[in-house]
């Protein structure tokens, strides 16, 4: 990480989308457990003594790589590499500590999970999660009809009225994709775990990714699945321990990936 | 470390800052400008007013009386300051119940609008990390959100107060019109000051502890169910321009301001025309101030 020299690449005509140069990620945890009363927290304040209980968990360390358009990246690595933070970083929801991230247009992250409410309606949901992201009232109110229909919600009764703690795991995820497929994105990040749902749903959620897919301009796909990274990746980043292992053509970098791993 | 970027053979290798440049690229999560930033906040305001009146109907989605509990539980509050201080401890400074229930609960109702802000206020960004590392939007439009939410929560404590004001016998005049801007005035006073303590709260959770304490404080010193003049000077043997400071503080300059605008007695049928100057100076400092203060750290937020 004592490396200044910063990193090259060829200029060679191709349009790069985003371009991440030694990118370090941290993470500050505040203590588990008991935090002390407020009278504690006085005097650590007037003190401006710093909590002796913070955690730095340093994710991504010094990540540097150019993607252009019309590529689809995978990321690979074992739990805790630092994959997800690394989408987050390159899509500007989480500040980095060193190094920067540059982008063409507004990457986003496929998933409205945080913004949707259980005790409210899947319809108030669908309009919240909508606005959420950015959509407009009128692109909502066009596209409502479509996303209920996607997620098959009302198949078995009206259920889009009733709140979303009432529903099954199954179709809380179903509507949670359905909302997130909705909006069109310049550059795509899509975090594992889509194939949720049933045989039916699944198929309809790949085939949907695929459409976004073609409209976007790149696409990011962090999978632990090596199947559905072949069918869909043309090039695969490899982390570990938040550092870059392998960057390379999708066969090569999953052949040394899976030696590596035992698989 | 492995420096691993694709081209190992360059027609002309560039650093790449410098390649992000050529093609017009932009760092990813930077801070906008203060104008643009106001232009995205605008674009995002039918998600400030859904996401405020989402978490309100949240609140009570689990309880049996559902929304009914919107206005019980300012009517609880407000019965249970009047039977501790109306009734027990005598904070009533010779005021007939006539002319002090509506002071009380305008008091509570009006400071409770303040506080919550500012509670909510504190948790808005540290409270909401999953929202924030997963989606774009001005960072600010949850903590106005959250004083939106007040906001709501104020009108249907307003609908109680209306009754108990009419059943005192202070009957609607065309001061009443006087609430609006005085509500409005509170509302970008309380808004500002929410964005101030979310971005104190992102930094240090702690304050989420501490502030429940600062407020109390804070409520004691405005005179919410006292008159503060009175208390001090006469039975605090405070010198008066104790008084003067603390009826110049914005809970007890918006209090002042719809206990005028309501209650036709004689203590509160004038008021003097510096209370709507510092209303107004509070409003425009804090509002404009702590929105300014929350933009400064725009791209900081979700860490943490």
């Amino acid at each position: 990480m004592a490396d200044n020299t910063p990193a090259l690449a060829a200029d060679d005509g191709r349009r790069p989308t985003v371009i991440a140069e030694d990118l370090h990620i941290v993470y500050r945890v505040y203590g588990a457990g008991n935090r002390g009363n407020a009278t504690a927290a006085l005097r650590r304040m007037v003190r401006r003594e710093p909590s002796r209980r913070v955690r730095e968990v340093h994710a991504v360390r010094g990540v540097s790589f150019v993607a252009y358009r019309g590529e689809a990246i995978g990321l690979i690595g074992t739990n805790g590499s630092g994959k997800s933070t690394l989408l987050r970083a390159i899509a500007g929801l989480l500040p980095a500590e060193r190094g920067r991230v540059f982008t063409d247009g507004q990457p986003s992250l496929l998933g409205v999970n945080a913004a949707l409410m259980n005790d409210l309606t899947g319809e108030r949901n669908v309009i919240l999660g909508g606005l959420a992201m950015g959509m407009t009232r009128d692109q909502i109110r066009a596209r409502y009809a479509d996303i209920v229909d996607f997620s098959g919600i009302n198949d078995k009764g009206d259920f889009i009225s009733l709140p979303m703690r009432t529903y099954s795991s199954g179709m809380q995820a179903r509507l949670r994709f359905s909302i997130a497929a909705a909006k069109d994105h310049d550059v795509l990040m899509i975090d594992e775990a889509l194939a949720t749902g049933d045989k039916k749903f699944q198929r309809r959620s790949e085939a949907r990714v695929r459409e976004l897919r073609e409209e976007a301009g790149t696409v990011f796909l962090v999978s632990h699945n090596n199947r559905s990274i072949r069918n869909t990746c043309d090039r695969v980043l490899w982390l570990e321990k938040g550092e870059l292992v392998m960057d390379g053509p999708t066969d090569q970098v999953l052949k040394a990936y899976e030696e590596e791993t035992g698989k | 470390m492995s420096e691993t970027t694709r081209e190992s053979a360059p027609p002309r290798a560039v650093p790449l800052a410098e390649l992000a440049a050529r093609h017009g690229l932009t760092v990813s999560g930077a801070r906008p400008s203060l104008p643009e930033y106001v232009r995205q906040l605008w674009g995002r305001r039918h998600f400030i007013v859904a996401f405020s009146r989402a978490k309100l109907m949240a609140q009570y989605g689990q309880a049996k009386l559902g929304q009914l509990w919107q206005v019980f539980t300012p009517l609880l509050n407000a019965f249970v300051y009047f039977l501790i201080f109306g009734l027990v401890l005598g904070g009533r400074a010779g005021m007939g119940n006539r002319e002090y229930i509506p002071f009380l609960v305008t008091g509570v109702f009006v400071f409770t609008f303040t506080q919550a802000s500012v509670l909510a206020g504190v948790k808005s960004i540290s409270g909401n990390l999953g929202l924030v590392r997963a989606l774009h939007f001005p960072r600010a439009s949850l903590p106005i959100a959250f004083s939106l939410q007040q906001l709501q929560q104020l009108l249907y404590s307003m609908i109680i107060l209306l009754v108990i004001v009419v059943g005192a016998g202070h009957y609607p005049g065309w001061t009443w019109f006087l609430i609006l801007p005085a509500l409005a005035l509170q509302l970008i006073f309380n808004a500002g000051l929410a964005m101030a303590m979310a971005r104190l709260g992102s930094n240090t959770p702690d304050l989420a502890q501490l502030m429940p304490f600062v407020l109390r404080t804070w409520m004691y010193a405005s005179g919410v169910m006292f008159p503060l003049r009175e208390m001090l000077e006469d039975r605090a043997n405070a010198p008066s321009w104790v008084a003067t400071v603390l009826e110049a503080n914005p809970a007890a300059v918006y209090m002042d301001l719809v206990r005028y605008a309501l209650i036709d007695s004689d203590t509160h049928n004038a008021i003097p025309a510096t209370t709507w100057l510092w209303a107004l100076g509070w409003a425009a400092v804090i509002g404009f101030g702590g929105f300014l203060f929350f933009w400064k750290a725009e791209e900081k937020y979700g860490r943490g």
